[in-house]
């Protein structure tokens, strides 16, 4: 049984098809990397996969369970975790409290304060400091414990490199290579590709809402990925 | 000395519309709604007090009833008429306007029905003495039920901000305050949070409004003032600090009993006119919270 | 090993059908047309039938009428187009009042020209007073013009020039028949309304209101197209508290006088926001629906007593909840009678709903 199964999701925004009967699966352990260029659809495929923005049509099964028309405030009591695009902190709260927040469905797991601290160090030493005054990396960092602290079996990534410098992405992406190997199951959105294909097992690429490759991340040659993600088809010959 | 003693006067009754402004502060400041029935709801909690006490309850007991009433009443109300109210802000343009129109209605509605059933006559609950007896300090008499007044809102404005800075749920309070969507995104149900939001301003108000029932003669017609000065008092303080709003209650006590130790019926005119002076030379109020990113 | 599961999608095919034709723009339709139509017949039998036909308490209580529509009209210019709620028109509606009595009687104005002034200085009383409540925003600018009406109220009430508590009557009609009295405010009143409802026609339907439009829908984006936000604001502000002073004026006049606690009292607010809430806030023809239901309603639930205030309280908050659009929006949908949109028509466009439209 896969810990992630969607099918033939269909996701408007009034007139507006943003995502077009996409299926895809997340095995237990498995690392996802969706990518696409800006307006793909892969940042509404996460909300619809987090809740936050529901479906039209097609189903969402968490280990089987379906939770397709659960809002988003339910779904992390299940196990569904988005660290959103943009970060989005709470400025008024501190770094710690910002943490403690994902703490708020309690569900039992490896992750609690210290192992985000582990994780990221960097945040031990400024735990006090409000989440308005962190420099975007520090707040990317932030978000990403925030959403491990709900213990999640399904984490989502949405555009982590998303205005940050290729150094601190690096950085972000070494830990979230440290969080996928302890087992977490995660689904990364990009637009980097370099960067999704070091973390990823399987690559999908989505363009104008629909899916338009599906691959393993092994010897996936970078081309084929770009054509597909530019919506380019070469003729043979 | 007179003057000495308006300004202690002023600086004790600061702490009654500290106590009302409490739950005004509260409410806006995890969701943005300003509540237009917050006076006569205040009012209503003194009557509701005046018909447990005539049913021969001791104040105190009906104090202790009428608080948890009203904070239930204060969830179902938010759940009932301001989240839908909220929801419909987020279509049109001038659907913002809904939940200031939605608390308008009630507060007109609610006015009236009380006045239908308790008559315009005032009104003023039984303090068996307490509220007529003075400490004598210096040359000074000072009230005993507005120096208990004045404790009480600073028990409670520290209460409220305790419970907002050290309990889990004061925590999701204020991360919805900051961002609805992401705390969704944590689990939190916003529309739940919103509810006990209002539970505890409604707490805090119902608390508030049997002190004035207790210190003045009310009427259905008083929740205008109360109204008027629960905001002047917050709007004064600075938006978004609680401890704002304590000092900011105090500016205006201080200013209406100043204003009528110069003449006996412009003690509520000179209020008002502090408060419009501050509003010209310090918008952000007097302790002014920077506005978060 | 990797295999294209859909291909891209492909171009749309060139559109046949665009030709050479340009789209015409049109303000008004056929409809509106007929609706105006109907309207001015209503006028006019409202200005040479009804004044012979009903008794003279009727005609006061039609001023009255006119008196809410104004009333109404301006507070939808605040909040349906200006977006600005505000809880405090009250305070123009006695600065009209007092104005039109210290005109008529102290400066012995003709009365016509004493309502006209008392519009003025309301609308010169208000723009000082918006840079003052401008500094609050949403709920808080509603309270604070409540302040400020209050203010109004309690200032007036020192002046023993002014009546103080007692008020003021009207002594300049002293030795005119009650007919000819009664006749008179009722033509003006008429005559104000149409032009009130007239102006915030052409006003909206103007470069003026479409500006005023986007503010209200928008006002970030509205400023970064180079709208004024603030003066269009302001001028909102003025004109809305301008026709509360009108009509706070005809209703002086109508009562022959005016007391601050009646003048200045907040169930003036209360009757504009249940006349524009209820009618159909943002229309023109929303507070005139509006008007006519709580004068109506005014007359025929007056044996409740009080009761009748808390069912249009609890009205109103329906209303809001569930018929956001008021009963114009509910009966009469998007058809405009004062017409201010614009139509585009003609070959080349695209129906809504038609296009094919997918994220690229």
């Amino acid at each position: 049984m896969n810990a992630l199964e969607a099918t033939d999701l269909t996701v408007r925004y009034g007139d507006l098809t943003a995502v077009d009967r996409v299926t895809l699966t997340l095995a237990e352990g498995e690392t996802l990397a969706v990518l696409g260029a800006n307006g793909a659809g892969k940042s509404t495929l996460l909300a619809a996969l987090a809740g936050t923005h529901l479906p039209v049509s097609g189903s969402v099964l968490l280990d089987g369970e379906p939770v397709g028309r659960l809002p988003a405030h339910r779904r992390v009591r299940r196990g569904i975790a988005l660290v959103p695009e943009g970060r989005r902190l709470f400025g008024s709260l501190t770094v710690e409290e910002n943490l403690l927040m994902g703490r708020y469905p309690r569900r039992a797991g490896q992750w609690d304060l210290g192992a985000v601290y582990d994780m990221f160090p960097q945040l031990a030493d400024m735990k006090d400091r409000r989440g308005s005054v962190l420099s975007g990396g520090q707040q990317q960092a932030v978000a990403i414990g925030r959403a491990l602290l709900a213990n999640p079996r399904v984490l989502l990534l949405d555009e982590v490199s998303l205005g940050l410098a290729p150094t601190v992405v690096a950085q972000l992406y070494d830990a979230v290579r440290r969080i996928t190997a302890s087992g977490t199951t995660a689904l990364v959105v990009e637009q980097d590709l370099d960067q999704a294909l070091r973390v990823a097992d399987r690559v999908q690429c989505l363009l104008g809402g629909r899916t338009v490759l599906e691959s393993p991340a092994a010897g996936l040659d970078r081309d084929t990925v770009a054509d597909a993600y530019f919506g380019i088809t070469r003729r043979a010959g | 000395m007179d003057w000495l003693n308006a300004g202690v006067q002023g600086v004790l009754l600061g702490g009654q519309y500290a106590l009302l402004a409490c739950g005004l502060s509260l409410i806006f400041g995890v969701m943005r709604i300003v509540n237009l029935a917050h006076g006569v709801l205040a009012v209503l909690a003194a009557y509701l007090s005046l018909v447990l006490v005539q049913q021969g309850l001791p104040l105190w007991l009906a104090t202790v009833v009428v608080v948890p009433v009203f904070a239930a009443l204060g969830y179902a109300l938010q759940r009932g008429l301001f989240n839908p109210a909220l929801a419909r802000a987020r279509g049109r343009a001038s659907g913002e306007l809904a939940p200031l129109l939605v608390s308008f209605g009630v507060a007109v509605a609610l006015t009236n029905l009380l006045q239908e059933v308790f008559s315009a006559d005032t009104r003023t609950l039984p303090t068996g003495g307490l509220a007529s007896a003075g400490l004598a300090v210096g040359g000074l008499s000072v009230g005993v039920l507005p120096l208990i007044t004045l404790v009480v809102a600073a028990a409670v404005i520290a209460g409220v901000q305790l419970y907002l800075a050290r309990t889990s749920t004061g925590r999701a309070m204020r991360a919805v305050a900051d961002d609805a969507g992401a705390a969704a995104m944590t689990g939190v149900d916003p529309r739940h949070m919103y509810g006990v939001a209002t539970a505890l301003g409604f707490a805090t108000l119902a608390l508030a409004g049997v002190f004035v029932g207790m210190s003045t003669q009310f009427s259905p017609g008083s929740g205008d003032l109360v109204l008027l000065f629960a905001f002047e008092a917050v709007i004064i303080g600075g938006l978004g600090s609680l401890w704002g709003t304590l000092l900011g209650g105090i500016v205006l006590g201080v200013a209406q009993t100043v204003g009528a130790q110069i003449d006996p019926q412009s003690g509520v005119l000179a209020g008002h006119l502090v408060f419009l002076a501050v509003l010209l030379i310090r918008p952000g109020g007097l302790m002014p919270r920077s506005v978060q990113a | 090993m990797s295999r294209p599961v859909a291909d891209p999608p492909a171009d749309p095919p060139a559109d046949p059908s665009a030709g050479a034709s340009v789209p015409a723009v049109t303000r008004g339709t056929r409809g509106s047309l007929v609706g105006g139509g109907v309207l001015l017949l209503v006028v006019v039998l409202l200005a040479v039938v009804v004044p012979y036909v009903v008794t003279l308490g009727a005609l006061s209580s039609l001023v009255m009428l006119f008196a809410l529509v104004i009333l109404g009209t301006t507070w939808n210019l605040l909040a349906g187009y200006g977006g600005m709620v505000s809880v405090g028109q009250q305070a123009y509606v006695g600065v009209g009042g007092y104005a039109l009595i210290q005109l008529a009687d102290a400066v012995g104005a003709p009365p016509w020209a004493a309502v006209l002034a008392a519009g003025v200085v309301g609308a010169a009383v208000a723009l000082p007073t918006s840079y003052l409540v401008f500094r609050l925003a949403g709920g808080y600018f509603a309270i604070g013009t409540w302040v400020v009406a209050e203010v109004f109220r309690l200032v007036t009430m020192q002046f023993d020039g002014l009546g103080g508590g007692s008020g003021l009557s009207l002594t300049a009609f002293r030795g005119t028949d009650r007919v000819d009295r009664v006749a008179f405010v009722y033509w003006l009143a008429l005559t104000l309304m149409v032009a009130v409802v007239l102006g915030t026609y052409l006003l909206m339907r103007s470069r003026v209101g479409l500006g005023l439009t986007a503010i209200r829908d928008d006002r970030v984006a509205a400023s970064s197209l180079g709208v004024a936000v603030d003066r269009g604001r302001r001028l909102v502000y003025v004109a809305g508290s301008a026709g509360a002073a009108l009509a706070g004026a005809l209703v002086a006049l109508s009562t022959l006088g005016v007391t601050p606690g009646s003048i200045y009292s907040v169930n003036w607010t209360a009757a504009m926001i249940f006349i524009v809430v209820v009618g159909g806030i943002g229309t023109i023809e929303g507070p005139l629906v509006g008007a006519v239901l709580y004068w109506v309603l005014q007359q025929a639930l007056a044996p409740l007593g009080t009761w009748y205030l808390v069912v249009l309280g609890v009205i109103a908050v329906a209303v809001v909840l569930l018929a956001p659009r008021g009963l114009w929006g509910l009966v009469a949908g998007s058809y405009q009678l004062f017409p201010t949109t614009y139509r585009v028509s003609g070959a080349g466009h695209r129906r809504r709903g038609e296009a094919d439209v997918t994220a690229t």
